[in-house]
């Protein structure tokens, strides 16, 4: 059998797979947007951009998706740092590979029932009663954008972290040596030697973690109880309530079209004061 | 430092030892604390939609996965002998494949195949020999499997390959240099190389299906994963009997991945570090 041959046998399957249910259904979700909605629901074919010019009845979902996605990523970043920089720096390197374990361990673990345990911690008898025991009222916590929050960030930092350290970890430490010798203090080295070099991994984080908000469905689905919706949860009505896919199709196409336009515009502006991107690293 | 690192740690697992502390509540009430039980757990085991539910999701958990674990693990091979546009159009569909929202892949793949299946069924009901007999497609544990193998199958070419460049090359040389078959060196001397790798690929690839429940939601049709009764149950209300269920769900997932992590760093510390 010739190398060639063998290649192409060897990579036949996986290929096969990706074209009939990656390629295939995404250019079926192309077609759909531009059709109409059938009498029974479903899809009658049609060549029309209606769809795509009723977005606007959409918008709250597209309004919340785009608020509270690039807040929960950078509250994800603003927690993240610290806990990166203790496990790339500071933590005793023979308990530094357990560390890390334990953040990301979280990330492969059901998010349906980790969300769901937020649902019990904020509700009646959660922190609002512990609040009220310390005199401020008991408030509602269960429902609100907050707690959309609380569960992104609980579902999503293990995400942050992991790129972060790993260019935390790379950095040569030397140049915290001679920056020191040099008469910096720790702070400035810190903002002039390790915040600059560690950019990569922030960039790969924020990326990641923004991604997987854009189609986010089910934390605003448990916590945020139908008030704090997001594009995905509008998905979930179109196509499986009203059975209306023309139109859920243009809204999953204007989903992914704004994805691509806000990562690219970002990974160009990163790149610019970055220089480079670390590896996509999931584990 | 040492006390922000405690609080991120007890903030990641605090909720998860809340559920696994109530599901041996013995109170019927989910929200206080009345005993120990386990009553919960034989309830959970004995009823027959969570059995029925734990059964899909293995099955499709177990085959994806073996299923992606082959084709991901061929095409990894493959890759290396690959260069130019074609490694450049297949390294950007495993990308896509990764990088697309699971409730993007979800609706795509639900609405592509009731399409095809629409299109398909009258035509197979026209050609089949007895009338009202044929079969007839429909969404299942078949769309289930191809839907969450794909994802899976992405996953593990990007760790085998990843494997597959640390290699040392100079033992495949030697093998083939002292007159093994390509089989043979693939035999006995790629494969114990790559089969850390592997074996963590198939891990991570049940854990995400075993977990997954958007990409489910959309194409199990009448099948019920676990992930899904959970949901649906949890529309309905708390109860201990689903912190009972999510307390497993949890300790397999921890379970399969501490194995995963394991096989993963044992078989990094054997690889060639320069």
């Amino acid at each position: 059998m010739s190398p060639r041959l063998r290649t192409t046998l060897l990579l036949a399957p996986a290929t096969v797979w990706l074209l009939a249910m990656l390629v295939l259904p995404l250019v079926v979700v192309a077609v759909f947007s531009f059709g109409e909605r059938a009498a029974a629901g479903g899809y009658s074919a049609a060549f029309s951009l209606e769809n795509f010019a009723n977005l606007g009845t959409r918008w709250a979902a597209f309004k919340n998706t785009l608020m509270l996605a690039p807040a929960g990523t950078v509250l994800c970043l603003l927690i993240a740092y610290p806990l990166a920089y203790f496990l790339a720096v500071r933590a005793d390197p023979k308990w530094r590979t357990l560390l890390l374990i334990l953040v990301i361990v979280p990330f492969w673990t059901s998010i349906l029932i980790r969300s769901y345990a937020w649902i019990y911690l904020l509700g009646g008898q959660g922190v609002p009663k512990l609040v009220g025991l310390l005199g401020f009222g008991s408030p509602r916590l269960v429902n609100t954008p907050f707690a959309v929050l609380i569960g992104i960030v609980y579902g999503y930092l293990p995400l942050m972290v992991f790129p972060i350290f790993v260019s935390l970890e790379r950095l040569d430490k030397r140049l915290l040596e001679a920056s020191a010798d040099l008469g910096s203090p720790p702070w400035r080295s810190f903002l002039q030697v390790t915040l600059p070099l560690s950019m990569p991994g922030v960039a790969t984080g924020c990326m990641l973690v923004f991604i997987l908000l854009m189609g986010e469905f089910l934390i605003p689905a448990m916590l945020g109880g139908g008030k704090v919706f997001f594009v995905g949860n509008a998905l979930v009505d179109l196509f499986l309530q009203s059975r209306n896919w023309p139109f859920g199709a243009a809204v999953a196409v204007a989903l992914v079209v704004i994805m691509l336009v806000t990562v690219t515009a970002y990974m160009r502006l990163t790149r610019r004061w970055a220089g480079g991107r670390d590896d996509v690293s999931l584990m | 430092m040492r006390v922000y690192a405690l609080a991120v740690y007890l903030f990641l697992y605090i909720p998860i030892g809340v559920i696994a502390v109530f599901s041996f509540n013995a109170g019927r009430y989910a929200a206080q604390l009345q005993g120990f039980s386990t009553q919960w757990y034989g309830k959970a085991l004995a009823n027959p939609f969570v059995m029925e539910a734990l059964q899909t999701s293995a099955t499709v958990a177990a085959s994806s996965a073996l299923l992606a674990t082959i084709a991901g693990t061929l095409a990894a091979l493959a890759l290396q002998g690959v260069g130019g546009r074609p490694r450049m159009i297949f390294d950007a569909l495993l990308y896509i494949a990764v990088m697309v929202p699971g409730i993007v892949i979800g609706i795509s793949t639900l609405i592509a195949l009731v399409t095809l299946f629409d299109w398909l069924n009258p035509m197979i009901a026209s050609l089949w020999p007895v009338a009202g007999t044929a079969p007839q497609l429909h969404l299942g544990t078949g769309s289930l499997i191809a839907a969450h193998g794909l994802f899976a199958m992405a996953l593990v070419v990007i760790i085998v390959r990843a494997r597959v460049a640390g290699m040392d090359r100079s033992l495949i040389e030697a093998s083939a240099d002292l007159g093994a078959t390509p089989f043979g060196t693939f035999r006995q001397v790629t494969l114990p190389q790559i089969a850390p790798a592997i074996l963590a690929g198939f891990l991570l690839s049940f854990t995400f299906s075993f977990d997954d429940f958007i990409i489910a939601f959309f194409v199990a049709g009448s099948e019920t994963t676990l992930p899904i009764y959970v949901f649906s149950s949890i529309r309905r209300g708390v109860t201990p009997e689903i912190n009972a269920i999510g307390t497993m769900v949890l300790a397999v997932s921890l379970m399969v991945l501490i194995l995963a992590q394991t096989i993963l760093r044992r078989g990094g510390v054997r690889a060639p570090e320069e």
